[in-house]
């Protein structure tokens, strides 16, 4: 029982390729056999998220192309076992991928993973509408700010009507992961609140992974922050959603700004 | 011959002839006596519509010719094949009354259900056929970049239709969620359209030809139930409850 999973959302920079490889890395340590493939074909990162950008021999394009074997593109990751990643390619751009060599290889991929996740291009164009084609789930991954918010509904219409799924009258699954949540502007009202972009996006919760500069870090170095510091707040974010997403039943806690002297006077003046 | 028959198609006094229709669309038609007026009424009608019969199928009802003779039907049916109806049946008529003739071949008291068949006025077009759906139901939210036009009738959204979205109606536009949008009613019913929502939050409303986008109306009903309708040539908002 293989799951696809897409990780999309329209707007560019909020957090997708981070949770592809966080979300992965989080099902793989809970066993679960996982491949995170890159769709983002001619701006590759998650090579590099994931560490493994110098082991990168074969690609995404040249499987679906025929030139290499599927088991020639995976690269399993080092410091999980049940962790794999098959890249995208740097040098080739969107046009280089068609539906029907993307179904091949998911095919290929459903008969040896638990979980495929789709890591998605920003935007709705091809690179985008491909990586969702094939989605039984879908991760929308949204800011807490109007943009992203926008055009994650777009994405959401798409993952309505031009996946498999919707257009064989399916409905595909589809979960809310609010990324760079910042407690301390959302309790001072400068940012959206979870309760309004619930309200406006209308889908179910899986998780709110606060603004951490743990997941920089661990993106610098190369390691899922759920591998990298699994005791962070984040990470354990990520770890909760994924949990949530193998049919866990996990309370979604929205992270509370850490305590300084100046919210302490700050929330005791508000709560007066 | 011609020239009794002119006239007679003229007089404002002509019998209405009875037409009657059947599911799989066969008219019927059924001569009466006199039959030199019943046919210059028929003329007449067909003169008047260009394209009274069509290419649809032509049942003749011949009950009335029953004691006219044993020839009665045969003249009859050559009168409607003269004037190009496509005999497909005939009925009211003892079939051994056409043993032997041509006529033979048509079928006999074909099963069907009535139904009323507007006779079409001359000089009028045909009028549309009904539409089958004069109102469109969404029961899911309309999200962004979607587009939603409907020029037959009414839409109704039961969910809320996004930033981005725009719901476009030939009439009235019910939003049971926050309209963040955009929606334009009154595509075809022109001013009658309205639009309700139960939330406005919406980018721009318009209802023919009217519009106004959210900097028009004031803090006062953003948020609230609103209904949208034109007055007097301008587009008023008004709060519902």
């Amino acid at each position: 029982m293989s799951k696809v999973m897409v990780v999309t959302s329209g707007k560019g920079g909020v957090g997708k390729t981070t949770s592809s490889a966080a979300l992965g890395a989080a099902l793989a340590q809970a066993g679960q056999n996982v491949v995170v493939v890159d769709f983002d074909v001619g701006l590759r990162n998650l090579d590099l998220v994931m560490g493994a950008e110098r082991r990168v021999v074969f690609d995404l394009v040249n499987v679906v192309q025929g030139d290499a074997k599927l088991p020639q593109a995976l690269i399993r990751d080092k410091r999980l076992e049940t962790l794999s990643l098959l890249p995208a390619s740097q040098t080739r751009d969107k046009d280089a991928l068609t539906e029907e060599g993307i179904g091949r290889v998911i095919e290929e991929l459903r008969e040896r993973f638990d979980w495929i996740i789709c890591d998605s291009p920003a935007g709705i164009e091809k690179g985008a509408t491909l990586a969702m084609r094939f989605a039984d789930v879908a991760v929308v991954v949204t800011n807490p700010e109007v943009s992203s918010v926008r055009d994650s509904d777009r994405i959401i219409g798409m993952l309505d009507s031009k996946t498999l799924r919707a257009e064989g009258g399916e409905r595909l699954q589809k979960h809310l992961l609010l990324t760079r949540y910042d407690p301390a502007r959302a309790a001072r009202g400068e940012m959206m609140k979870v309760e309004d972009v619930l309200e406006i996006l209308a889908i179910p919760l899986l998780g709110i992974v606060a603004e951490s500069p743990d997941v920089l870090t661990a993106s610098n170095l190369g390691s899922p922050v759920t591998l990298h510091n699994p005791a962070s707040p984040p990470a354990r974010a990520y770890t909760e959603a994924a949990r949530r997403l193998m049919g866990e039943e996990v309370a979604v806690v929205t992270p509370s700004p850490q305590r300084g002297l100046l919210s302490r006077l700050f929330g005791r003046r508000a709560a007066a | 011959m011609a020239d009794p028959l002119e006239s007679l198609a003229e007089a404002p006094t002509l019998p209405r002839l009875r037409i009657r229709g059947r599911s799989f669309m066969a008219l019927v038609v059924a001569p009466e006596f006199p039959m030199a007026a019943w046919f210059a009424a028929l003329d007449a009608q067909m003169r008047g519509v260009g394209d009274l019969f069509g290419e649809r199928p032509v049942v003749a009802d011949l009950s009335a010719t029953a004691d006219g003779g044993t020839e009665a039907p045969l003249i009859v049916l050559d009168g409607l094949e003269a004037r190009g109806l496509r005999l497909v049946a005939v009925e009211g008529v003892d079939p051994r009354a056409l043993a032997g003739t041509r006529w033979a071949r048509l079928a006999m008291n074909l099963a069907g259900r009535e139904m009323a068949v507007e006779p079409r006025a001359a000089s009028e077009p045909a009028p549309p056929p009904p539409s089958e759906a004069p109102s469109l139901l969404i029961d899911r939210p309309v999200r962004s970049g979607q587009s939603i036009v409907f020029e037959d009738g009414d839409v109704t959204v039961v969910g809320p239709v996004a930033s981005g979205a725009e719901v476009l109606a030939g009439g009235s536009i019910h939003i049971y969620g926050a309209l963040r949008g955009r929606a334009i009613a009154g595509l075809r019913t022109g001013g009658a359209g309205r639009i309700f929502c139960r939330r406005l939050e919406a980018e721009l409303v318009g209802v023919d030809r009217l519009y106004r986008t959210s900097e028009h109306w004031g803090e006062a009903l953003q948020g609230r139930a609103v209904q949208v309708m034109c007055d007097r040539g301008a587009l008023r908002l008004s709060a519902l409850d």
